[in-house]
């Protein structure tokens, strides 16, 4: 009898363990779950012309350093434009009210975040303020039409600027 | 002579196929007297738990290693979550514990089986009127069903930690993207359960052929000893085969 009872608590041990690991891929690897925002942290919010394939969770960063992640993305139906709500970590809390936001790319392939650059003001961003200035997401089919059409006009007058002249030059010798 | 194999063959794979149903008829006993299932279930699925989790976590490490090798010249080591946990839900999970499960529990079943037979303990039991296919071979045939997903899941999951663990800790992917990535792309019916479905379809497979190499060896112990053979080798072939017609089946449109 003690043999039954130590055999049935491994088989009930065996089953939980397999029930927890299906639950850990449900909830942690796959999409199933929903984002489990820190209590602790505090929300600002931006909007962005375009927020380009940011995702939930990707990192916000200053100077290169985590400071706090993406919570929501939304569309804001009346501007038309993207809202990005972030959770900055509480001891991040002396971002300047005049801070900027961009959505970056990390590497040349890689994830979509957004970087903030500081900018000179005494007064720091509190929860729920909203950082009004703002960059959006480089689209790489634009940034191409952009520099063709540039190309195109700048042919016989190099009006565009000199920079995207000269790439365009460099372009031309290959 | 060439006749001869074949007809032997096509007997061979009309007597598995018999024999499956008929073990399957014996699952109105086992529902009646779950302590034989239990019993089995512990054999092969608790006893099986060691291998797979040692076996999970280097896998898991492995692919956190090589993966960050070849994305981190594309700049893009934050997709290593994704890799490690589609490769690992898709295709390593269930293949990879399946042949693991082959070695471990259907070599078992095969031997224990065989040796049954060779002992005549089986035909004893036919002398006694007890049915050995429904009491012998079905409670082992769904130990192996019932075991087979959980012990995917649980190498899926130590997988992920492993990969994890050297993505993340040795090598300094970012955490949150590593997770964030792997949710954003991991779908759960897509991916988890096609894995799952798969895991169950081989621990049909497996299980299967453990048995009935076991029930249908030679009664010798050279013929239970090649039947356990013929067992673990045809369990990885049909697992492999297997593999490629679900994956096709699941996966091939997208």
């Amino acid at each position: 009898m003690q043999q039954t009872r130590v055999i049935e608590i491994w088989v009930g041990l065996f089953v939980a363990i397999g029930m927890i690991a299906l639950f850990f891929l449900a909830m942690q690897v796959s999409n199933l779950s929903d984002l489990k925002i820190d209590d602790k942290s505090y929300k600002i919010t931006a909007h962005f012309e375009n927020a380009g394939s940011l995702k939930v969770k990707a990192p916000v960063s200053m100077a290169g350093v985590r400071i706090g992640r993406v919570s929501a993305i939304q569309f804001d139906k009346d501007a038309y434009e993207a809202i990005v709500e972030m959770r900055i970590d509480p001891a991040y809390d002396t971002l300047p009210i005049d801070t900027t936001a961009n959505v970056l790319t990390a590497g040349l392939l890689g994830e979509q975040y957004v970087g903030l650059s500081p900018g000179g003001s005494e007064e720091y961003l509190k929860d729920g303020d909203e950082i009004e200035l703002t960059q959006s997401a480089m689209v790489l089919e634009e940034v191409i039409s952009r520099f063709l059409f540039n190309k195109a006009e700048g042919g016989g007058e190099k009006s565009q600027g000199d920079a995207e002249g000269e790439e365009s030059d460099e372009a031309d010798k290959r | 002579m060439l006749g001869r194999t074949t007809l032997d063959g096509l007997q061979k794979l009309g007597r598995a196929n018999l024999f499956l149903l008929h073990a399957l008829t014996g699952l109105p006993d086992i529902l009646w007297r779950l302590w034989v299932l239990w019993a089995q279930v512990y054999s092969v699925g608790v006893l099986s738990i060691l291998i797979v989790v040692v076996s999970g976590l280097f896998v898991g490490m492995v692919l956190g290693l090589q993966g960050h090798y070849v994305l981190s010249d594309f700049g893009a080591e934050q997709t290593l979550g994704v890799m490690v946990a589609a490769s690992l839900v898709r295709e390593l999970g269930p293949v990879v514990t399946a042949l693991l499960f082959a070695g471990r529990a259907g070599s078992a079943l095969t031997a224990e089986i065989g040796l049954m037979k060779a002992t005549e303990q089986l035909s004893g039991m036919e002398m006694m009127a007890v049915d050995p296919v429904r009491r012998i071979i079905a409670p082992r045939l769904f130990a192996g069903i019932v075991s087979m997903p959980l012990l995917a899941c649980l190498f899926s999951m130590i997988g992920v930690l492993g990969g994890y663990f050297v993505g993340v800790g040795l090598l300094g992917v970012d955490d949150g993207a590593f997770w964030s990535q792997m949710r954003a792309r991991i779908d759960f019916y897509d991916d988890i359960l096609n894995g799952v479905i798969k895991s169950l379809v081989f621990g049909v497979v497996v299980t299967w052929i453990a048995v009935f190499e076991g029930y249908d060896s030679i009664p010798t112990s050279e013929g239970v000893s090649r039947a356990t053979t013929r067992s673990v080798v045809y369990s990885a072939f049909a697992v492999l085969g297997w593999d490629f017609v679900l994956t096709a089946l699941m996966f091939g449109e997208d």
